[in-house]
């Protein structure tokens, strides 16, 4: 079992945890002006990089949304940050 | 080629097994060639088959980073089945199923097909009508599906668990009497054997460092054994897809996990249909050596690594002991993971992307094995003709901007 730090909680198991989205997916606007294959990248296309990611994830028991910095190959995570504006 | 039969077997047990011939050749790359495939699974390696086959096209090199079939296509659960929901999966994955059928005639060799039957096991009675939705989906889409009744289904699975206490209950379930399994590394020694000798270069151990580009067309790769010249470029890598069209600055809708897979220790046949609970998510069937080769659902941590993490295995085997408390007395043998790249509508991407010239065959997710024959064969007519086969059209990456998910995640009711 592997542990996630939590930001706000500290290390929990992997299981209380859920992957969201990859960090910097920032929503077009305005929507009038979205061209449908700009919304379809937003919705869909992820980069899935092999090494480090910087993600979105959920601590499922907190509720806190958080930023987590990990290596997709080795599973090493280097950082657990709130996300901008967020106090821990 | 040496061709295989009971007389060569016989021919060569006479004489020592001394005779035999490698069943493909080792290639170095050559500087061009009219088509290039990276990946050296069976999706890659049904394309060069079909591409010298079906469209005389021989001038073909198949790249592959490791070896034949040490990928998704060796480390799956072996299991051919097209009990799907949608009309264009359903034409896809049974295209792969009819290939399947005549494979080992026409590639002489054998992939062990055994189509002992699937049966879906439904514990509720939302999931029997989803069943039956399903089943009548199966058989209004031209392909073998039917609903089965809780006795019929009891007698297919004989030491499923009927005790008073049991949590998943069997209602019954889909049937689908031509699915089952092969054997998956014989899938890949066959279409390469078959390929190499129409003249396929098959290359391993070389990697893709780059895609040349210009003018907007692809005019080669990069690789660690050197440039490759080709205007023509297929994709069959599954996880190494977003890497290597990073390469031509395209972004795929797919996240790349962990998808585990479990064997016992072999024991006499005791399980003879390919089952899954949809209670517990867990499938299983018994393999021709005895082992019970059984797997459940995704690790739910994007990753590349080949390796599952823990709670997934518990889960699973879990699963496989409430569907089957015997099997508690089983000692697992191995356990072992794939990378798998799955879409945000659990269905493929075939087409082109990118540069004029290239065209992916990726996306299978959790369930490429099944269709290997299919994307080879609808991969090879990408590159020979430029243009979708009729089946391959609804899989193109443009359906997600024009809003024409395929979404089967929720359609065929599997667990991932």
């Amino acid at each position: 079992m592997q542990r996630f730090p939590c930001p706000f909680c500290g290390p929990r198991d992997e299981t209380e945890f859920h992957f969201a989205v990859e960090a910097g997916h920032a929503r077009p606007e305005p929507a009038g002006a979205v061209s449908d294959a700009a919304w379809a990248a937003y919705l869909y296309e992820a980069a899935s990089p092999k090494g480090t990611t910087r993600e979105v994830w959920l601590h499922l028991t907190c509720g806190e949304y958080f930023l987590l910095t990990r290596d997709t190959l080795t599973r090493a995570v280097n950082a657990s940050e709130p996300l901008p504006g967020v106090a821990p | 080629m040496q061709r295989y039969s009971a007389l060569s077997l016989l021919r060569q047990g006479l004489a020592g097994h001394k005779g035999w011939q490698s069943a493909w050749s080792k290639a170095t790359p050559k500087p061009a060639y009219d088509a290039v495939i990276i990946g050296g699974g069976g999706h890659g390696l049904a394309t060069a088959y079909y591409l010298a086959k079906a469209h005389g096209l021989t001038r073909v090199a198949v790249l592959e980073r490791g070896w034949i079939g040490g990928g998704n296509t060796g480390r799956n659960t072996t299991v051919c089945r097209s009990n799907y929901f949608f009309p264009e999966s359903v034409a896809l994955y049974d295209l792969a199923l009819r290939l399947y059928e005549g494979l080992s005639r026409e590639i002489n060799y054998n992939v062990m097909l055994s189509q002992r039957g699937m049966l879906i096991a439904a514990h509720t009675p939302a999931q029997m009508e989803i069943c039956n939705r399903i089943a009548n989906a199966m058989q209004i889409n031209g392909v073998d599906g039917k609903l089965m009744g809780a006795a019929e289904a009891a007698a297919k699975v004989p030491l499923a668990n009927t005790a008073p206490d049991a949590r998943y209950k069997l209602m019954g379930g889909i049937w689908q009497g031509r699915a089952g399994t092969a054997r998956h590394d014989a899938v890949a020694w066959g279409y390469a054997r078959a390929a190499s000798a129409l003249g396929v270069d098959i290359i391993e151990t070389c990697e893709v460092t780059g895609i040349d580009v210009q003018d907007g067309a692809v005019t080669g790769v990069e690789t660690t054994l050197g440039p490759i010249r080709t205007e023509r470029l297929g994709i069959a890598a599954a996880g190494a897809t977003p890497g290597l069209m990073a390469h031509v600055d395209v972004t795929l809708p797919i996240h790349d996990y962990a998808l585990q897979a479990f064997v016992s220790e072999p024991v006499k046949p005791c399980l003879d249909t390919v089952l899954l609970y949809l209670g517990t998510g867990t499938y299983v069937s018994q393999s021709d050596k005895g082992e019970l080769v059984f797997g459940g659902g995704l690790d739910r941590v994007p990753t590349h690594g080949q390796r599952g993490n823990l709670p997934v295995q518990e889960a699973v085997t879990a699963g496989l002991l409430e569907m089957f408390p015997a099997f508690g007395q089983l000692r697992l043998l191995r356990q072992w993971a794939g990378v798998v790249d799955v879409v945000s509508d659990s269905s493929p991407l075939i087409g082109p992307a990118g540069p004029e010239g290239v065209f992916i065959n990726c996306g299978w997710g959790t369930g490429g094995f099944k269709a290997i024959p299919a994307g080879g064969w609808l991969l090879a007519h990408l590159l020979a003709k430029g243009t979708h086969h009729e089946i391959s059209r609804p899989f193109d990456l443009r359906r997600f901007a024009e809003g024409r998910l395929i979404d089967e995640a929720a359609g065929s009711g599997i667990a991932h």
